[in-house]
């Protein structure tokens, strides 16, 4: 397989995971409640570590010396490779959870798939991260099903969140010229299988939870070229200012 | 029982660890329902690998003896010594 591709695909699946993370964690001591603040911020740590992982990765198959750190504090905004979706302001509680229900169920099936991709580093992270989004798809799920069949205000707010984030989701299974590759060869689960999984899961969930499936709208999409929303500059700027302001510095 | 707290439900939080074979008390949380008292409670208490196995209990359910019981209770104990093994001479042929 060629390096390039590779490491592209790494650096997608790196970038959602930490933008994701790096939203998600703002609930930090911000929590509706002490006990989600601790498990809204565990599963941000599991994406953050899971970045990790996947951006030193990227850094090895792109071999010109960049470390998980200078990826993930020195790239500018055009050079992010993240769907729309992670990067999104977080919203009120039901914002955060519909969007975390989103992607979880899209990590679930996709982490799933990696366990047996042909690249064995991929595999190998995979085994870990599987497990992970079992759970966290397990908590978001349940909290979907907690707010849409909820009080009123509750339902209302999850319809207008879900219908929100529904355009941005249809970017999670955008193929192109690195899907394909990658696809054929055995290292990346097809985008169409997953698209389907996906959908079952999503769609049994949220009609269990009393919400409606919004229709399809025209998709929003550019994170995997670098065209991001306006949201991602300010993201960037609060996560990378130390080693912006301090360059190198280590501590 | 009081006024209706405006918390959720009080649950008492039970761990089994790797090594030992019984739950033990590690403390409380507030949940909805126990499906979320068992995700707070794998969230709250276990994030450091503490334990192979939850039990979460209402707080309501429990019934707890009362401070002011423990001289009935428990004092009577103290002057019964003999009910400790320490008065048994052991053989000196047996092997233990």
């Amino acid at each position: 397989m060629s390096a390039p591709a590779l490491f592209e695909y790494a650096l997608r699946l790196g970038d959602d995971a930490l933008i994701n993370g790096q939203r998600l964690s703002e609930w930090c001591g911000h929590g509706p409640f002490l006990e989600e603040d601790v498990g809204v911020a565990n599963t941000a740590l599991d994406l953050i570590g899971r970045a990790r992982l996947l951006l030193a990765y990227a850094g090895t198959l792109e071999g010109k010396g960049r470390d998980e750190d200078d990826l993930a504090f020195t790239r500018d905004e055009r050079d992010w490779r993240n769907v729309l979706l992670t990067e999104l302001p977080k919203g009120d509680f039901g914002f955060t959870t519909l969007r975390q229900f989103l992607l979880d169920a899209y990590n679930r099936h996709l982490y799933d798939g990696l366990r047996s991709s042909k690249d064995g580093t991929l595999a190998g992270i995979a085994g870990r991260a599987a497990k992970e989004c079992e759970y966290h798809l397990r908590h978001s799920g349940e909290w979907v099903l907690r707010l849409g069949d909820g009080t009123e205000e509750s339902q209302r707010r999850a319809q207008r969140a879900l219908d929100e984030l529904w355009p941005y989701t249809p970017e999670l299974f955008e193929t192109d010229r690195v899907t394909e590759e990658l696809e054929a060869q055995g290292v990346a689960p097809a985008a169409a299988t997953l698209r389907t999984a996906w959908q079952r899961t999503v769609e049994t969930l949220l009609r269990a939870a009393e919400l409606t499936v919004p229709e399809n709208a025209w998709p929003q999409t550019g994170g995997r070229q670098g065209m991001h929303s306006e949201h991602m500059g300010f993201l960037l700027a609060e996560m990378q200012f130390v080693q912006r302001a301090y360059p190198g510095l280590d501590w | 029982m009081g006024k209706p707290s405006q918390h959720l439900p009080l649950w008492e939080v039970f761990i089994r660890s790797k090594r030992g074979l019984d739950h033990k008390h590690v403390g409380s949380l507030h949940a909805a329902d126990a499906e979320q008292g068992m995700q707070y409670a794998r969230d709250t208490y276990t994030r450091r690998s503490e334990g192979c196995s939850i039990w979460v209990v209402r707080s309501t359910d429990v019934h707890a003896s009362q401070s002011e019981d423990s001289a009935s209770f428990f004092d009577p104990a103290d002057d019964k010594i003999y009910r400790h093994p320490t008065f048994y001479d052991i053989p000196e042929d047996l092997k233990i």
